[in-house]
């Protein structure tokens, strides 16, 4: 008979190892906040293929995972030393039948696993092909992406911000000038890495609409934290709306007088801007042709609004780290801008690009 | 033709040429840096590795105390990045492998029964090497950027020269040339434990007769011996493309970075075994012993030690799953990597059931080893998800993989590293730590490791990356962060405890009684702390767990029957250190400290380009080598 005192031991034992169990395994019932950037919440078909091949094995690992932890505290709750006991535990060396089955028993398990592993590997790995696929190169710079439609009837740069149309297969194709960076939408894909002399090739096909985040998960320097992107997923004819817009070209008079503009500072040593019949400056930075369009910006970090971009304008280097990285936008205030000429370009990428200038407020 | 007799002739002339008298202290302070005894050395190692692990720890702080909160102040983007390269890069140089050295060093001899490691001087050069390493990777600091690349330092961000500014400062400079040195030291460490155990064994001690401890040893020093080679040809490729525009990882001159992961994880898996197989080591000698049962199948656990260790050469490329290697590779290296699991899983079962049917004392050592079973399989088990390649994309870089290996890392090797502390502390000091306090630490590392490393789980399917040293308020981290930040600190109070009970026990502990714990085990056949010749008569072995057998013996159930005190059985008395003893040991020396100090001295030289110093620091090299050369391991008996 067990006494009262280790009968409550006992109760409360098994209660807190309930509860605690109940605690974790309710945790992980939970998908997680609603952030566009959750494995869990997948929208894409490659996204939802890999979270249904992972589940069960997940909550096979769960189960495991618990009965071993439950199996310890058991052995040594159960084969304690009580005080004054001087038992003589039998001196057991092994047992082949026991050794055995814990061998093959988990090889079963893994062999079950690695089937579906293996056809999901292959599966991933086919680049669809047909009229409808669309076709994106991404260029990881540090630290931002700049993505160029090569389509036929649909050729132009943009960057960090992705317009992809649903249930469309989009075939990225990833390379890098600089260091290893990895291209990353968790709602949509699994990552790929963007190794320089390596172009690799990533499908994303979003399910839904909606605004999918990621960003830069492999290690690339100074603000790897700070190159992020998002693919906003639209309907068809939105989709055909924002290429159009896109290719747009700007006035030449906007052209001239980005040139006025950006003259003293050199921006067109980075940066790009296309009208009708010119393609001004270089593809270091981000292409400004459209950037008024654009909901965020400098990695996808800052919200397109002209406090942000003046300020950005004035002292970028001050808003996100770089160091001494060679190709990076330099802080202008210190060349002598100041705040009214930082805010002059701001309104006019934020106001002048845009296709649609009432997105903005501060443009009225 | 010189003949070997000539060869001999040779070595032996030059013993008169002294330079300088050869040191004879064996003890003083002077006697540390002079001794080639491998328990003064494991205690060196020892104490070196958790001043690291409290700088290593302090910088764990600081990181999360950055990321207790979205858009953390407390740390630059700059220092962030030294921070958690530093955190990585020491945690596993320069806490995991000099405290498997550590232990290795102090017990390897004493298990099999020998008086020393078979190359004594070596012993005290690796030690040398390792803290010179150590301090010059973090010397750093103050000479223009600690390393800032991440413990795996991938090329190109690494290997692009520092005029590019990929990377603010000279840090993977010193990293590459400090882990260098570093690999040298461990290999110096890995020759000397293998040949040890393999011609030191105590009359009588077969292999099979071997404790699992020093099986597991052994095949750590044989992974060390193999996986530093590619590592230090990666790391030296790396400085050369930095410093003299060699293109090895350079891909617009036809390099290839991913060349270097390929090299850096051939070195870098073997080294994960490297880290967890000397605290599997040290739990499969403490849960018989708390449990009074042998270990449940010592040789299929020894087999399973092995098998690892082979398979373990295997496996590299799944850090590699999201580089678009493509799927037939992936699909191989997701099934070894399957297969690995297998040999893991039959040492916990092997473990538990140990424990099973025992006499559990759930004394301090105990519970940790415990812990190590529970949480390590937490951590295997979300490896083995990574096998799954498709789900690995999803995990690899984020928070759920930093979850996964400090379950295994933390929950599982620093568990098994405080178990095994205060297992031997009794043994190594002649005193017992404190149980209240040691169970005080034991709870607040379960509860503070669990709250800060559980959480992470979820923030990496939730989508937060690694290495980031901010995050934006509306992407619903901030709850786990700041639960994995409190957890953090209750970790640091736990150590806290630990170093509290050491002070307390140095002050005023109990003395050791001669076998506190009712080992198993040759090393509490001799006096604690040992002499310096450890055993006075070498003890003929005849079973496994040869102490245990001179103790009890079994009945014809099984059951266990306590011998009659006998004098096989007896413990001798403590001898004062420097007592007078007639037991021809090694002598100390000076070389292997000079050998060492000449390295830093080089590295230096390649980082600034100063090719004087470079000299400066042959030099020292050249003369602590030929010193060392024509030096005898011991003198003669005057």
């Amino acid at each position: 008979m067990l006494d009262r005192m280790q009968r409550l031991r006992r109760g409360a034992v098994t209660t807190v190892g309930t509860a605690t169990l109940v605690a974790v395994l309710a945790s992980c019932g939970g998908t997680g906040p609603n952030n566009g950037q959750n494995a869990l919440h997948p929208a894409g078909s490659s996204a939802r293929k890999i979270l249904d091949l992972m589940n069960p094995f997940f909550w096979v690992a769960v189960v495991v995972g618990a009965a071993v932890v439950g199996m310890t505290i058991y052995v040594a709750v159960r084969f304690r030393e009580r005080p004054g006991e001087d038992r003589s535990p039998v001196q057991t060396h092994g047992n082949i039948v026991l050794e055995v089955s814990w061998t093959i028993i988990p090889f079963l398990i893994l062999a079950v696993m690695a089937v579906p592993t293996v056809a999901t590997i292959f599966n991933l790995a086919k680049i669809p092909k047909g009229p409808n696929v669309i076709h994106v190169n991404v260029d990881a710079r540090q630290w931002f992406w700049q993505y160029e439609y090569t389509d036929k009837g649909a050729q132009f740069f943009t960057a960090n911000e992705m317009h992809i149309p649903v249930h469309q297969p989009v075939v990225l194709t990833l390379t890098s000038p600089n260091v290893i960076h990895s291209f990353w939408v968790p709602e949509l894909a699994g990552k790929k890495d963007v190794v320089p002399g390596h172009p690799n090739t990533l499908t994303i096909e979003a399910n839904r609409t909606g605004t999918f985040l990621g960003q830069c998960a492999e290690y690339c320097g100074l603000s790897h934290a700070n190159m992020r992107l998002r693919v906003i997923a639209e309907s068809k004819s939105d989709y055909a709306q924002w290429i159009r817009e896109q290719q747009t070209p700007l006035p030449e008079t906007a052209v001239s007088r980005f040139n006025t503009l950006a003259k003293p500072w050199g921006c067109t040593t980075c940066h790009s801007i296309t009208s009708a019949t010119k393609d001004v400056g270089a593809k270091i930075g981000p292409n400004l042709t459209h950037v008024g369009d654009r909901d965020a910006f400098a990695g996808d970090i800052y919200p397109m609004q002209l406090d942000d971009l003046t300020k950005w304008i004035y002292d970028a280097p001050g808003r996100k780290p770089a160091g001494p990285l060679k190709s990076w936008m330099p802080a202008f205030a210190k060349r002598g801008m100041t705040m009214g000429q930082a805010q002059e370009i701001a309104k006019f990428l934020l106001c002048d690009t845009t296709t649609n200038p009432r997105l903005h407020p501060e443009c009225r | 033709m010189t003949t070997v007799e000539d060869a001999h002739a040779l070595v032996k002339t030059p013993v008169h040429m002294r330079i300088l008298e050869r040191p004879r202290a064996t003890t003083g302070p002077w006697s540390w840096f002079t001794t080639v005894d491998h328990k003064k050395i494991a205690i060196m190692y020892a104490t070196s590795a958790m001043f690291f692990f409290l700088v290593g720890g302090i910088e764990a702080l600081a990181i999360r105390l950055q990321l207790a909160a979205p858009a953390g102040t407390i740390l630059s983007a700059a220092r962030y990045n030294e921070f958690f390269t530093m955190h990585g890069t020491t945690m596993v140089f320069l806490m995991g492998m000099p405290l498997a050295a550590a232990f290795g060093n102090y017990f390897l001899p004493l298990m099999i029964g020998a008086r020393d490691v078979a190359f004594p001087r070596l012993n005290m050069f690796g030690y040398w090497v390792f803290l010179f390493g150590g301090i010059f990777v973090y010397s750093g600091f103050v000479f223009g950027g600690a390393p800032d690349g991440g413990w795996f330092g991938y090329a190109p961000l690494t290997s692009t020269p520092l005029s590019e500014g990929f990377l603010p400062g000279r840090g993977a400079d010193f990293w590459a040339v400090g882990l260098i040195m570093l690999g040298i030291g461990s290999v110096a460490t890995a020759v000397n434990f293998i040949v040890t155990a393999l011609n030191m064994r105590a009359p009588g001690m077969t292999m099979m007769k071997m404790p699992v401890f020093v099986w597991m040893m052994l095949v750590v020093a044989f992974l060390t011996l193999f996986a530093m080679p590619p590592l230090t040809a990666a790391l030296i490729q790396v400085f050369m493309d930095r410093n003299f525009h060699t293109n090895f990882f350079n891909a617009t001159a036809g390099g290839d970075p991913l060349l270097y992961q390929n090299l850096f994880w051939i070195f870098g898996h073997p080294e994960v075994y490297i880290l967890i197989l000397p605290g599997m080591a040290i739990v499969s000698e403490i849960l018989p012993v708390f449990s009074r049962k042998p270990l449940f199948g010592y040789s299929v656990v020894v087999f399973s030690g092995i098998a690892i260790g082979f398979l373990g050469w295997g496996v590299w490329a799944h850090h590699m799953f999201a580089t678009g290697i493509g799927p037939v590779a992936t699909s191989a290296f997701s099934l070894s990597t399957m297969l690995i699991g297998i040999p893991t899983g039959v040492k916990i079962f092997n473990w538990l059931a140990t424990v099973w049917g025992g006499q559990v004392r759930l004394k301090t050592p105990m519970l940790f080893a415990l812990g190590f079973i529970a949480q390590f399989t937490i951590g295997g088990l979300s490896g083995v998800l990574h096998s799954i390649v498709p789900a690995d994309t999803q995990q690899t870089d984020t928070y759920f993989v930093v979850a996964h290996f400090h379950y295994v890392l933390f929950g599982g090797l620093v568990f098994a590293i405080f178990g095994g502390i205060y297992y031997w502390y009794p043994k190594i000091f002649g005193k017992m730590l404190n149980e209240t306090l040691g169970k005080l630490n034991f709870w607040l590392m379960v509860i503070g490791f669990n709250l800060t490393f559980f959480p992470m789980h979820f923030l990496g399917f939730e989508g937060q990356p690694r290495r980031t040293y901010t995050y934006s308020k509306g992407m619903g981290w901030d709850a786990l962060n700041l639960m994995a930040t409190i957890g953090a600190f209750v970790i640091a109070l736990s150590v806290l405890v630990f170093l509290v009970n050491v002070i307390f026990t140095a002050r005023r502990g109990d003395l050791a009684p001669e076998d506190p714990w009712d080992a198993r085990t040759l090393e509490w056949l001799t006096s604690s702390p040992p002499p310096e010749y450890n055993f006075a008569e070498i003890p003929v072995v005849t079973h496994r767990d040869e102490f245990w057998h001179r103790k009890y013996t079994e009945d014809d159930e099984g059951r266990l029957v306590k011998l009659p005190a006998s004098d096989a059985a007896a413990i001798p008395r403590r001898r004062e250190p420097g007592e007078p003893h007639n037991i021809h040991m090694p002598s100390p020396s000076y070389w292997p400290f000079v050998l060492a100090l000449g390295l830093p001295i080089m590295g230096y030289g390649f980082v600034f380009k100063w090719w004087w110093l470079l000299a400066i620091g042959a030099l020292i090299t050249f003369f602590g080598l030929n010193a060392w050369t024509i030096e005898p391991a011991s003198e003669e008996h005057h």
